[in-house]
């Protein structure tokens, strides 16, 4: 057990010895994966913060149902319990107009319209969760509330939700597409350094296997040089990421604040952030792996 | 310690190195392997760490059958062996002292006994006072003793050399032939490959004697 800490103890200084001897080199690696990191990074701490921002809107079909200006409460309330005995309906929630006002008030960026009006110029509504999410099925109990001589227009909420929803696992799809090719990239940009490693150590792997050292022994302080060097890539990648949100929110918080809102972008949650670094420390180990394991091959001879 | 019976080696291209080999070298002993170069001697020494299998026959070292070796039992094999090579195989990136620890870096020593024991073997073939040194900086012969003192820092029950006097004038070849038989004479079995006559004269021990792949005598 001592020995085997020790010899890994050794490994990682050797590892940081290496990189320590070719400092430029290896921080241009570093950037090389971290750029190619940072963009799926970046894609994906914009789809949360999208995500966030759009997480208040329902994904399940939702009908609203307003009322004529002149309908009377007496009428609405009949509805109401009509509308909560139908069996096509989950939930039938009855939205008196100065309570609509209110949430409205509450909304970001409409408080100062609201404040401006002098009379509530919002009609009582019925917001109605069907069971089912079937078009058609919803079509025509949109088309039944229509009919009712005290409803004035009926609106299928979901729609632009559903559209949200596709749109960001499209985005999501594309960034994970993205991530995985940029990943065989960064194997790839791992094997070629870990590779030229080996080649200028070359009489020195020779020589220890002629006088009795394991390949894991041998392999051990590539490993560590190739996590090492992802690590570094990681952490590139997240200070490129918050420099850039750091910049672009200048810009998005004028603009939120134009409407209101107080909307911005926000960096990686702290597991996020790790989970990045780690997954890059990952990707050089297995380059590294990858290319230690090839030349060992070649030289199995010996 | 050493012996083969029955060996024969064939390399791919279907030259025939070594044939009907069968010798055996016991715990302690000194011998010569002689023969023209060509005639397999370096064929002979590399079956013995496992550098390469025999095609027929079997090699035994230490009781092991060294042929059919598994692959993750070759380095420990090698730890109980002292190679010498030809080409002497130093690094010259690094200096004299860090060369000999190169061996006792995969070994379960600590670093401090680690030092001691390179120091060690550093002094018996005279190097100590050139620890520092690179490698380049050395003689011919005092590279040769450098690659010795790496052979013997992890206390090997065999050394192997495979013409360890090659390029050295007859003193420094002496010299390197003392060093190996004090090792001897604390129980080191040796075998030293060489085409040197006039040195294998000089000293009294069994002589080996390869020609055309065959054991002569």
């Amino acid at each position: 057990m001592r020995t085997w800490l020790r010899q890994h103890r050794q490994a990682i200084a050797a590892a940081l010895g290496k990189i320590a001897a070719q400092r430029s080199a290896a921080a241009l690696n570093a950037f090389a994966i971290g750029i190619a990191l940072s963009l799926p990074a970046g894609g994906y701490a914009l789809l949360a913060s999208l995500r966030m921002a759009a997480a208040g809107a329902p994904l399940e079909p939702q009908l609203s149902a307003f009322l004529r200006p002149d309908a009377k409460r007496a009428e609405a309330e009949a509805l109401v319990a009509r509308l909560k005995g139908d069996a096509r309906l989950r939930e039938a929630r009855f939205v008196p107009r100065e309570q609509a006002l209110q949430e409205l008030q509450a909304t970001e960026g409409l408080a100062d319209v609201v404040a401006a009006l002098n009379r509530n110029p919002l009609p009582d509504a019925f917001v109605l969760r069907p069971r089912t999410a079937d078009a058609a099925a919803l079509e025509e109990l949109a088309r039944e509330l229509r009919a009712l001589p005290a409803v004035a227009h009926v609106q299928v909420d979901s729609a632009w939700a559903r559209r949200l929803g596709a749109l960001a696992g499209t985005a999501r799809l594309a960034i994970a597409l993205l991530a995985a090719l940029l990943a065989i990239g960064l194997v790839a940009i791992t094997f070629n350094t870990i590779r030229l490693q080996i080649l200028t150590q070359r009489a020195e792997i020779e020589i220890s296997k002629l006088i009795g050292a394991t390949d894991a022994f041998i392999r051990r302080p590539f490993f560590y040089l190739g996590a090492l060097q992802g690590l570094a890539g990681g952490m590139v990648a997240l200070a490129i990421l918050w420099g850039s949100l750091t910049a672009l929110n200048v810009g998005v918080s004028e603009l939120a604040a134009s409407y209101g809102s107080s909307f911005r972008l926000a960096f990686l949650d702290p597991g996020d952030a790790l989970a990045i670094v780690l997954f890059s420390a990952g990707l050089g180990w297995f380059g590294a792996f990858l290319s230690v394991s090839r030349y060992l091959l070649e030289i199995e001879r010996i | 310690m050493i012996s083969f019976s029955a060996v024969a080696k064939r390399y791919p291209g279907g030259q025939e190195a070594l044939k009907g080999v069968s010798f055996t070298l016991g715990q302690g002993e000194f011998a010569f392997l002689a023969g023209h170069s060509g005639a397999g001697k370096s064929t002979l020494l590399k079956l013995i760490p496992a550098i390469e299998r025999p095609s027929a026959g079997t090699v035994l070292v230490n009781g092991q059958n060294v042929g059919a070796l598994q692959k993750s039992a070759v380095p420990y094999l090698r730890r109980n062996l002292g190679l010498v090579f030809q080409d002497q195989k130093l690094l010259y990136d690094r200096s004299v002292f860090d060369n000999v620890m190169l061996p006792l870096a995969f070994g379960e020593l600590g670093s401090r006994e680690a030092a001691r024991r390179a120091r060690a073997a550093l002094e018996k073939v005279g190097l100590l006072a050139r620890e520092k040194a690179n490698p380049v900086q050395l003689s011919g012969g005092e590279q040769q003793r450098l690659a010795i003192a790496r052979a013997v820092v992890n206390r090997p029950l065999a050394l192997i050399a495979d013409e360890p006097t090659a390029n050295l004038d007859t003193e420094s070849a002496a010299t390197i032939l003392e060093i190996f038989a004090a090792f001897n004479q604390v129980g080191v079995t040796v075998l030293v490959a060489t085409h040197d006559e006039a040195l294998i004269g000089r000293f009294a021990k069994r002589v080996l004697r390869l020609a055309k792949g065959s054991l002569a005598g």
